[in-house]
């Protein structure tokens, strides 16, 4: 159990980058950002090769870098090319494939064998014992989500949020909009990236396919964090994220242990949790409206 | 002072055609000419389809207009993309919940509307002041609405009415060099409308600005300012100043349409306030 509840917290922190990115484009600039499963693996493949060539450190600011430039494409096709959002970032992550292989070495994965890695470097200084991955993940999420909520907080966080809030508003307040959907694209995509990074050196390899349905994971977890801490302020935002990823990965860990459902099942198993998710507004209202047709069927009669 | 002899608005001959050369083809204006001098306070009246929120729309830069020159205090904004006019720019629609973002609070709201500062926009990362807040809730004091106390509350927790006396707040928080008012209390409940107007004429005459308002009451757009323009088929039909419109009633008004354009004022709004109001 003790072994669950690390590995679960371990991922969790790690994944939660994800979700806060998609925190940062789906709720705040309401742009469903389907680049995101690209920019993971391209986080993964540029800091993993980064460490390969014997520079942990650099990868890391490497990848968001990578990351950030992915969301600007994804950001210059739907403000200045005017092609649609969620086709914006299909385009720019299919592109990202072969980039990402080209950052592989044209390879379909990179391993680390004997290379060090931020992990390991930090468990030789024997500082946090067994914990030394979780206590370096949990740092550098928390420290996103920190430097998250306080970006939100300053006036181009402010002209960030009000882009997805009314957008008529923003250009009359002087903020032009094409800007404030880069930056908060840029932003999101490192943070994805960011979390690849992450995961690709704790998990010394980066995979051309570790990203595959990683956006509707960040998504679910993002539903599950904010049922469970609520919306509202940034800050509880960005709180639910953590604890939403933190949440699924227990879910996913449990599973894996107990196999009752098959553990290939758990992305369809995912995917339903958040289609529903999503829909249950109108599945509410349908609801609604058939109990009220019930209901006036009886007093009518006919 | 070379700046003051510069009107504050000069369009020269403005234009505009949308969907040109299909079916759904609409001249929307036609060669519009108005000067505004500093301290003017212009009602529009009009038939509906008559191109008075176009006007509005090639001034605030939704759209670059297909010919003509826009200059504002001199400067030729003509081809300035929409938010870099907003800079100089207030404006206020019909619709409350266009010019205020639901989610965010009264402060941010404010604070966002303060970025029209010069000292504001260069500083991406500058957070709201104390002294910005203080500010602020003096400010939404003057509104007499009991906002200063709710400055955490999400704005969409607002009535219409309370949003538009916001808008206008934020709207001339930096007094701009022209307002842009498009029957910005038509949504409003008549008390609460009679409110925001009030409002609005102590702040434009506080602060003397320079102001465009487009109305569907005769009653104000002579009463309000110090000139009327009426408009038709995109034209300017009629610029009413001076000693001749203080003897206007809106009779004469409704008249001298009619021989300008050889028929009746056609806007059932207008329609429907001037029978109210006999």
């Amino acid at each position: 159990m003790l072994f669950i509840t690390q590995t679960a917290l371990e991922l969790g922190f790690m994944y939660a980058l994800v979700s806060m990115a998609l925190f940062l484009s789906y709720r705040v600039l309401d742009i469903a950002d389907l680049t995101t499963d690209g920019a993971f693996v391209l986080g993964a493949a540029v800091s993993v090769s980064m460490a390969a060539a014997g520079h942990p450190f650099l990868g890391i600011p490497a990848a968001m870098l990578a990351g950030a430039c992915a969301g600007f494409i994804t950001a210059f096709l739907q403000t200045r090319l005017g092609v649609p959002s969620i086709l914006a970032g299909i385009v720019t992550n299919t592109g990202l494939y072969t980039v990402n292989l080209m950052a592989m070495g044209w390879k379909s994965n990179v391993s680390l064998l004997k290379q060090e890695t931020v992990f390991t470097l930090l468990r030789k200084t024997g500082i946090f014992g067994d914990w030394y991955e979780l206590a370096l993940a949990a740092a550098v999420t928390l420290l996103a989500g920190v430097l998250l909520v306080w970006f939100l907080g300053t006036r181009l966080g402010l002209s960030i949020r009000a882009t997805g809030d009314n957008r008529d508003m923003v250009r009359a307040s002087s903020i032009n909009p094409t800007f404030t959907i880069t930056v908060g694209l840029c932003a999101a995509n490192a943070l994805t990236a960011l979390s690849g990074a992450v995961v690709g050196q704790a998990q010394k390899s980066a995979d051309i396919n570790g990203g595959t349905g990683i956006v509707v994971i960040g998504l679910a977890c993002l539903i599950i964090g904010e049922t469970i801490v609520g919306r509202g302020s940034m800050l509880r935002g960005a709180a639910a994220v953590v604890a939403g990823s933190i949440i699924y990965r227990f879910i996913y860990a449990l599973v894996l242990r107990t196999s009752i459902v098959p553990i290939d099942c758990l992305k369809l198993v995912t995917a339903i949790v958040v289609g529903l998710a999503i829909a249950a507004p109108s599945l509410k209202s349908w609801a609604a409206l058939q109990k009220r047709k019930i209901a006036a069927r009886m007093e009518g009669g006919d | 002072m070379a700046e003051k002899s510069s009107p504050v608005l000069e369009l020269q001959n403005i234009s505009k055609t949308f969907n040109p050369g299909t079916v759904n083809e609409k001249t929307a204006l036609r060669g519009v000419s108005l000067t505004l001098e500093r301290g003017d306070f212009a009602t529009i009246v009009g038939s509906n389809g008559a191109g008075k929120s176009t006007l509005f729309n090639a001034i605030g830069g939704s759209f670059i207009v297909d010919t003509g020159k826009i200059r504002l205090d001199g400067e030729n904004i003509t081809f300035l993309p929409e938010h870099r006019r907003s800079q100089q720019l207030g404006r206020l629609f019909q619709d409350p919940l266009r010019g205020t973002a639901p989610h965010m609070t009264i402060e941010e709201n404010l604070a966002l509307a303060y970025l029209r500062t010069a000292k504001a926009r260069n500083a991406f990362f500058s957070r709201v002041s104390k002294v910005e807040k203080e500010l602020f809730r003096n400010q939404l004091a003057q509104l007499d609405m009991g906002l200063e106390d709710r400055m955490r509350q999400p704005v969409g927790l607002l009535s219409g009415g309370q949003r538009q006396a916001l808008t206008l707040m934020m709207s001339t928080m930096v007094t701009p060099k022209l307002l842009l008012l498009d029957e910005h209390t038509a949504a409003l409940d008549p008390g609460t409308a009679e409110k925001v107007l009030s409002l609005t004429k102590n702040i434009v005459a506080e602060r003397q600005i320079t102001c465009l308002m487009v109305t569907h009451n005769m009653k104000n757009a002579l009463e309000l300012g110090n000139r009327t323009l009426m408009m038709d088929s995109g034209r300017i039909v009629l610029d009413i100043k001076g000693p001749e419109r203080d003897n206007l009633t809106v009779e004469n008004l409704l008249e001298k349409f009619r021989q300008g354009t050889g028929r009746q004022l056609d806007n059932d709004r207008i329609l429907l306030s001037t029978t109210e109001e006999k």
